[in-house]
């Protein structure tokens, strides 16, 4: 079983204690009414669905019940990072280097 | 059944009993619980009003001096508060929490939750059985509780001493609970 360091548990915790929850780091427009329906589109159909590092909300539903962000390889399945909602997108060539891996 | 929260309630495991050599299984006695939700600047204040320091650590739990009541952390801002109902009503406590005046939210789940008492040498080997959590004395020592998994359910687990656990699960889900429990404990040797 994979195990998933939750940020706000501070620890790491078995799989099945978490949801995944679609990409992170998407923006909520500010004025959706305004939005051309290409626009309103593009925010909520649109995903990059990349094959390697890819950042997306995970939630810690059986826990502590917070959304949080991760950095997590697709092909690999290995998490490079897990951080609190709201903090910035880490710098993904740091992390690699970090962690050794590559793309 | 003599009950401070529910004179006329059925407990949902009344009756059921378990144990093997090991491990012994009892339903818990009906108590009163509080789903207390709030951010950090309103803890000092709730606390003061439980009479007990709400738990910043994750996965930590506190009893008060009596042994009677105890909250549970269970997210950064999510606590359970339990207590055995004998000096007063749900509703005192939630007036207690109101008076306070900070923002808060408090909910009265007694009768959402019942609880398994999983006791005995055995008892971390029998809910290995079912919750993916290291519930080793080093991961999970005395007065460690989360909110995770057994089987198929949902459960908030306590270990309040060396060889015993309480398991809170949902009332509805409580049958399952306990049948999961007792196959486990015929395993475990
Ligand atoms: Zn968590």
């Amino acid at each position: 079983m994979l195990l998933i360091h939750c940020p706000y548990c501070a620890e790491e915790r078995p799989e099945i204690e978490f949801r995944h929850a679609g990409e992170a780091h998407i923006a909520r427009p500010d004025a959706m009414a305004d939005l051309s329906e290409e626009a309103f589109q593009g925010y909520f159909f649109i995903r990059d669905n990349r094959k390697g590092e890819v950042f997306e909300r995970w939630r810690h539903i059986h826990g502590c019940g917070r959304f949080f962000n991760a950095v997590r390889n697709t092909i690999t399945d290995k998490f490079l990072a897990t951080y609190e909602a709201g903090k910035p997108k880490p710098d993904l060539d740091a992390l690699k280097a970090q962690k050794g891996t590559s793309a | 059944m003599d009950s401070p929260v529910g004179m006329e309630r059925i407990h949902p495991l009344q009756n059921r009993r378990g144990a093997s050599a090991h491990v012994g299984l009892t339903p818990a006695p009906p108590a009163i619980r509080i789903a207390l939700r709030a951010g950090g600047d309103a803890l000092s204040a709730l606390s003061m009003a439980i009479g007990l320091d709400l738990p910043r650590a994750p996965k930590t739990a506190v009893v008060n001096g009596d042994g009677d009541r105890s909250v549970l952390w269970l997210g950064p801002d999510e606590w359970l508060l339990i207590d055995d109902g004998e000096n007063g009503e749900a509703a005192d406590l939630l007036a207690r929490l109101a008076e306070t005046g900070v923002l808060h939210s408090a909910v009265d789940v007694s009768h959402r939750n019942t609880a398994i008492m999983v006791t005995g040498e055995a008892a971390a080997s029998v809910l290995a059985a079912g919750c993916p959590q290291d519930l080793s004395l080093k991961a999970f020592p005395v007065n460690a509780c989360s909110r995770t998994v057994l089987g198929k359910i949902e459960v908030v687990i306590w270990r309040m001493a060396d060889d015993m656990f309480r398991v809170e699960c949902w009332r509805s889900f409580s049958d399952y609970a306990f049948a999961f429990l007792s196959e486990a404990a015929k395993d475990v040797r």
